[in-house]
């Protein structure tokens, strides 16, 4: 691949790199999208993160791009001075996922993006007063109280298209026409798994378009994290995936580590490891028996949960919760090993692989089951990269986007398992690569269970965290996909922005691509194959 | 009269002296007997077939899936099964945080509900905000939204604390007159002059 510098001063001379822990380049608003196209076309094909991002004097956002070969990094960064009328160029075009991220940017810092197809608030409602993650936001309750009145559904969205001459116009953009039947899903609907909203445009039984809806449960943990110190932070990330409570931890903490330049001791990592693998396995049960309870077979969930359970209670025993651990802490984790752990993991590897058995016999080989999921909600690999779907979804449309292979962390390295990668890619492919990572997952529990060294389990870090100036990415591959952690430092105690790029928002947001001309029925068939988490969209 | 509850004996219950006052309550202010007899017989047969509305916004939902599922089990108790559509339901389990954006949607689920209605609040956030108590979109305890019946608290409650909550519940169900003056229809009205605002706002906009 290219050097970075050749690429982007080739389009835009003026841009200014710097020294960052991944390529980093500041590129004038102007060239910004001759930029991304070049990156783009020199490979740089993932777009993983949009970090919006108030810098007091301005305001802009931090692209990450990497390629989805071999996972090579570049970062960018955009801003603009104007406070009163921000405007950025969007990429929308070039990355599907872009779409959504800008919106999550406008909401939260009032950056217009011109050329932008639909640029209403996303997160907050639309008689919401101000940016919220601005640092002059006035946060007293009098401006915005609970209003219990119900918000009018905006049709009717702007786009500020560039004209020739370089000035901006204000277009309004019509999301559904007057005349098209428009069906509300959610937010209370058993079958969206939380409080996700999809507004149906439908044609008969077909469905013309999806239009999203979030923030039933945006809780602003960005913004709370603001005022909170490193160690006051790790809770909050329990609480969004809590399927995924561990690896988000684990995430966060990599990222202040890296910024600390602390050494974690071998026996935390694999520690840490065997809990991410131990709750990958417990998410897919639990996707196991949500997903076929979905489709109609309730007795699925019965079974999933049973062997869930089991695993709660190993980590139960260890880190004191069921769900919400704040297990891991900077340096290590915060309490050793129980005794039992190391033979109730041993027990839990020796029954699975009946149970799973026991699966696939009850639900997969179903005819009704293959003919509900067979060929329905084509993803292809194209479509996978362009939206940002990774993890196992991603890998169901044949694209190996495993981060624990792409770009190893932790301990993942050394370990030997295989990725699983099929390419199907239609709902029962996703299903089965779910399945087939706890046989994978259930491997990596089996060389680690015998092999964990002595020693520290935690490292020992500064009693009061102060991070360098400096601002630090960093992802693991947590149970639904790709997870990232941006953290700005000013040198406080406390994060200046702590941006956090779940994962399932890029799962929702191509449920609209991908359920285009299908049936009303298969939207619950290809929304619970992408398994997302609604407290992980919003945040 | 008093408050029995299968499963449970009354000393293992912490908080016995709000149920004793309200058989005291009820005693004082005098009974028929055909009519108490007949309140005795419906209010049995209702505190043990309350069905909740499957509502769960985050993590406190996957505990109350938890519930439901083969080792917990809520049906022992009476809780058969969990409704999607607040039409069937008769309580409502608030499992997790209510944001801004969500709680006109919520005040009109809880008006869904057919009478009589009960909400318990389950977990940090429903009670009181919880962890994101300081967040600029959080709803500060369900409580200013809808009146509340029993309160769980816990960060997510472990399913036994669910059941604790949930049989007290079934314990307030118990001590009400289902037959002439319902007493708690009146602590709703209070709750709705206490909170005239909301209702107003509400009342202007639709």
């Amino acid at each position: 691949m290219a050097d970075i510098k050749e690429i982007i001063g080739k389009v835009c001379p003026d841009a200014i790199f710097e020294e960052n822990e991944k390529p980093f380049a500041v590129v004038p608003d102007r060239d910004w999208h001759k930029v991304a196209e070049a990156l783009k076309q020199s490979g740089y094909d993932w777009l993983n993160a949009v970090v919006g991002e108030d810098w007091g004097d301005e305001m802009g956002c931090i692209y990450y791009m990497s390629s989805s070969s071999d996972g090579a990094e570049v970062s960018v960064k955009v801003a603009t001075a104007d406070r009163e009328n921000p405007m950025l160029h969007s990429v929308s075009d070039l990355w599907d996922c872009a779409r959504l991220e800008e919106r999550e940017v406008f909401d939260f810092f009032g950056i217009k993006f011109i050329n932008h197809p639909d640029m209403r608030r996303f997160y907050l409602r639309n008689d919401w007063v101000g940016y919220p993650l601005r640092k002059d936001y006035d946060e007293n309750p009098d401006i915005n109280p609970v209003r219990l009145y119900h918000e009018q559904p905006d049709d009717v969205s702007v786009t500020y298209k560039e004209e020739a001459d370089g000035s901006v116009k204000e277009e309004k953009v019509q999301v559904f026409a007057p005349e098209e039947f428009v069906v509300n899903i959610g937010p209370q609907h058993p079958a969206t798994h939380g409080v996700l909203r999809f507004r149906t445009s439908l044609n008969g039984e077909e469905i013309k378009k999806i239009d999203l809806v979030c923030g039933y449960i945006h809780r602003g943990i960005e913004k709370l994290c603001e005022k909170l110190t490193y160690p006051q932070c790790i809770h909050f990330f329990d609480r969004q995936d809590y399927f995924s409570a561990l690896m988000n931890e684990h995430c966060f903490c990599m990222c202040v580590e890296k910024a600390l330049g602390l050494e974690v001791p071998r026996r935390a990592q694999v520690i840490r490891v065997m809990m991410d693998e131990l709750s990958r396995i417990a998410s897919h049960l639990l996707f196991f028996g949500t997903y076929c309870m979905d489709l109609g077979a309730t007795t699925a969930l019965f079974y999933g949960i049973r062997e869930r359970e089991t695993i709660l209670d190993i980590l139960e025993e260890t880190c004191g919760a069921r769900m919400t651990f704040n297990y891991n802490v900077v340096g290590g984790v915060r309490e050793d090993i129980h005794p039992n752990f190391v033979k109730r993991v041993k027990d839990f590897i020796a029954i699975m692989p009946s149970r799973l058995k026991e699966y696939h016999t009850l639900v997969t080989g179903n005819v009704i089951f293959k003919n509900r999921l067979k060929g329905v909600g084509i993803l292809s690999r194209k479509d996978a990269i362009s939206y940002g779907v990774a993890g196992p979804s991603g890998r169901a449309s044949g694209w190996a986007c495993d981060v624990r292979k792409l770009k190893p962390y932790s301990i993942y390295g050394e370990l030997d398992f295989d990725e699983v990668v099929m390419d199907g890619c239609d709902s029962f492919d996703r299903y089965l690569v779910r399945m087939k990572e706890i046989e994978q997952s259930l491997r990596i529990l089996e060389q680690l269970v015998d092999n964990i060294p002595d020693g520290d389990y935690c490292a020992k870090a500064p009693k009061i965290i102060k991070l360098p100036a400096g601002h630090w990415f960093q992802e693991v591959e947590a149970c639904r996909g790709v997870f990232g952690v941006y953290i700005d430092s000013k040198g406080d105690k406390t994060p200046y922005r702590v941006k956090i790029n779940g994962t399932c928002l890029r799962l929702a947001g191509v449920v609209d691509h991908i359920t285009r001309g299908s049936k009303i029925a298969d939207l619950i068939t290809i929304g619970g194959s992408m398994d997302y988490v609604v407290p992980d969209i919003d945040r | 009269m008093e408050v029995k509850i299968k499963g449970m004996k009354k000393e293992d219950f912490k908080d016995n002296e709000y149920i004793d006052k309200l058989v005291d309550e009820l005693k004082q202010s005098g009974q028929n007997v055909v009519v108490g007899k007949l309140d005795q017989l419906i209010n049995w047969g209702r505190s043990n077939s309350l069905w909740p509305l499957t509502f769960a916004t985050s993590c406190c939902g996957i505990e109350f899936i938890c519930l439901g599922c083969a080792r917990y089990d809520m049906a022992r108790f009476g809780f058969e099964v969990a409704r999607s559509s607040p039409r069937q339901a008769d309580f409502m389990m608030v499992a997790g945080t209510i944001v801004h954006r969500m709680a006109p949607v919520f005040r009109r689920l809880y008006e869904q509900l057919a009478e009589p209605k009960y909400v318990i609040a389950v977990g940090g956030c429903a009670v009181s905000g919880g962890p994101f108590r300081k967040s600029y979109h959080v709803v500060k305890g369900i409580d200013t939204v809808v009146p509340v019946d029993v309160y769980i608290p816990g960060c997510p409650p472990r399913p036994e604390a669910m059941f604790y909550g949930m049989m007290q519940l079934q314990r307030k169900v118990k001590v009400e007159r289902f037959f002439g003056g319902v007493n708690r229809k009146k602590t709703r009205e209070d709750f709705f002059k206490e909170n005239p605002l909301i209702a107003e706002e509400e009342h202007v906009k639709e």
